[in-house]
């Protein structure tokens, strides 16, 4: 474009490529910095001291997490409340999108309403706890998943989504005598791939990052996810990972055996988030928010 | 042609109005089961909370119930506005409020209009794929990582400063350093994220505009100023009513895991409040009439803000 040539174009744009640039770096050298530690010995950082990429490549911490059963079964809950709480929540958050996602039903509008004065109002901490205290799930995974299963937000975003699937296929399946579950299952569902994608990703994400529903809940902690594990080793420096195999009184966990943690509680959002950068270039949400 | 007139003018019977609707109704029933389960959830887990709110005005004992706990009216409420600490926390709460407002608020919006004007479209989605990252990680992440790089003992940041010879800060533990840490993880984690609806917002202005200012001589600058920015407008006031309703609701998790017994004056908010004095303190009672209070006026402040914006000639969110 004609502007870009001139001086002032030329300087303006420079200016943002760096910012920008600098900015996307600011923001993952936190990331890099703690995976390169927890590749290292606790020796070398105690050394180097700033690392982004280790001089001595070692895999003692790790080692070392995994050498008690703790991190497994941590690990084990997270993925069980995230797998069955997806599959789960994507089921009855599209049954539900799709019979609002229908013009003619009646009182479609009284729940749509019920439905978005959840995300402004709420009965808060105690009440909900009471609620899951009186269904008998407190102390049950259950009450990481239940509770949870629908997102207004997601709700709302597969509804209008629903909304804009032209009309005609549904009445032409109507003619054929498809019924309203065929249509759903058949038709719709395999046309809204990518936004189920997308949302089931959101979903599992939101799962996989469990912490207050678990600490509200649950009582044992064998039952913890990992990001309650996480915790009780990075912020409370507490060693749970030091069970019997030191014999003198039990030092805080190191900086690499920290970041060691992190990485394992951050790993699997790592590899399920270049399948949800897919979608959003494709800006398939986008259009859908607004309404 | 003759009867059809004649049938309009007569005013239909209720009778008939109601069995199209039964027919309707009948025809839609499969529809009415599929959105059952969505519905129970919401009543089970969303309104009879609302509705066990009522137990801020009892003195709620669990073993008793709501209908054998004694009312008390509005004792507890009272009580909130008498606790000495009350001030402290509403002010705490307010302040990282204010900050979240002014500091974070403004940055998607920056950055949405500076990623605008990048032209290369792979830096623009390598950009994208890295700053929208910290957004899916939790709390307790980048509260760990934020950890792990601050702390007095080997962190990068205090490592940093004592190499160059100033002296270490513990940025965990003291109070000044709360807020600043606090807002630095909110812009670090969400601001990526909140760049995509305004990006959409920006897409969607017609070219012809920037054409039309373009031969008018005006510079990119000024079309940002003139052009953009008005078009994005209405996004962003929704989305400031909508983060204004979420006022008091700021973040109990985040909050949650920076707060310590040194830096409690500063850090203890309505929501960590409720929290210690639920389920630490067991008063229940008391801690639902706080988070009462909380709910409710975070409902005032969207309704208000929501009639603001109309009143300016925006659409409101609802």
């Amino acid at each position: 474009m004609v502007e870009d040539r001139t001086m002032g174009g030329k300087l303006f744009s420079l200016v943002n490529y760096t910012l920008l640039s600098v900015i996307a770096l600011l923001t993952v050298l936190p990331f890099i910095h703690v995976v390169a530690g927890s590749f290292t010995t606790s020796a070398e950082m105690a050394v180097k001291k700033f690392i982004l990429i280790p001089t001595v490549w070692s895999f003692d911490a790790y080692k070392f997490i995994f050498s008690t059963p703790t991190i497994f079964r941590a690990m084990g809950v997270s993925t069980g409340v995230t797998v069955i709480g997806t599959l789960f929540s994507m089921l009855i958050t599209a049954l539900m999108a799709y019979g609002l996602s229908r013009r003619d039903l009646d009182g479609r509008r009284g729940i749509m309403f019920l439905v978005v004065f959840t995300m402004l109002f709420s009965g808060g901490l105690i009440p909900t706890f009471l609620v899951v205290k009186e269904m008998g799930m407190i102390d049950s995974y259950l009450a990481l998943i239940i509770p949870s299963t629908i997102s207004a937000f997601n709700l709302i975003i597969l509804k209008n989504f629903f909304q804009n699937i032209p009309e005609g296929l549904e009445e032409s399946a109507k003619i054929d005598g498809c019924s309203d579950f065929g249509i759903l299952f058949r038709i719709v569902l395999p046309l809204s791939m990518p936004a189920i994608a997308t949302l089931s990703l959101f979903y599992a994400v939101t799962y996989w990052n469990t912490y207050l529903s678990a600490i509200l809940y649950l009582n044992e902690s064998a039952k913890w996810p990992i990001q309650v594990l996480l915790r009780q080793i990075v912020v409370l420096a507490s060693g749970l990972d030091y069970s019997s195999n030191l014999d003198s009184e039990v030092p805080p966990p190191d900086q690499t055996i920290k970041m060691a943690v992190i990485v394992v509680a951050t790993l699997p959002i790592l590899c399920v988030y270049p399948f949800l950068q897919k979608h959003f270039a494709k800006g398939a949400m986008l259009g859908s928010i607004k309404g | 042609m003759e009867q059809a007139a004649v049938q309009r003018k007569t005013a239909p019977a209720v009778g008939s109005l109601w069995s199209e609707r039964k027919k309707r109704l009948w025809r839609n029933k499969w529809l009415y089961l599929m959105v059952l389960p969505g519905i129970l959830y919401f009543i089970v887990f969303k309104y009879v909370p609302m509705a066990g709110l009522v137990i801020a005005f009892q003195n709620y004992k669990p073993h008793l119930g709501f209908t054998g706990s004694e009312w008390v009216g509005l004792e507890h409420f009272k009580r909130l506005f008498t606790e000495p600490d009350f001030l402290n926390i509403l002010t705490n709460t307010l302040l990282l409020f204010g900050m979240n407002l002014l500091f974070y608020f403004p940055i998607p919006i920056i950055l949405a209009l500076m990623l605008n004007e990048v032209r290369i479209t792979f830096f623009k989605r390598f950009f994208q794929t890295l700053v929208y990252l910290p957004h899916f990680m939790s709390w307790v992440i980048i509260v760990s990582i934020s950890f792990v790089m601050l702390t007095m003992d080997g962190g990068i940041l205090n490592e940093l400063l004592a190499y160059f010879g100033f002296e270490k800060i513990n940025f965990l533990l003291s109070p000044e350093w709360f807020r600043p840490t606090y807002i630095i993880q909110v812009i670090w984690r969400e601001a990526g994220w909140g760049t995509i609806i305004y990006l959409a917002a920006i897409a969607s202005v017609d070219p012809q505009l920037y054409e039309a200012a373009r031969m008018d001589g005006a510079g990119r600058m000024r079309q940002v100023w003139h052009i953009t920015l008005p078009a994005i407008r209405s996004v962003i006031i929704i989305l400031l009513i909508l983060k204004i309703g979420d006022v008091l609701e700021l973040g109990f998790e985040h909050v949650y895991l920076l707060l310590n017994s040194m830096n409690r004056e500063v850090a203890e908010i309505i929501d960590t409040y409720v929290y210690t004095a639920a389920l630490r303190q067991g008063q229940f009672s008391y801690s639902t009439a706080i988070g009462f209070f909380k709910s409710f006026v975070g409902l005032l402040l969207v309704v208000f803000a929501n009639k603001l914006a109309k009143r300016m000639g925006e659409e409101g969110v609802y």
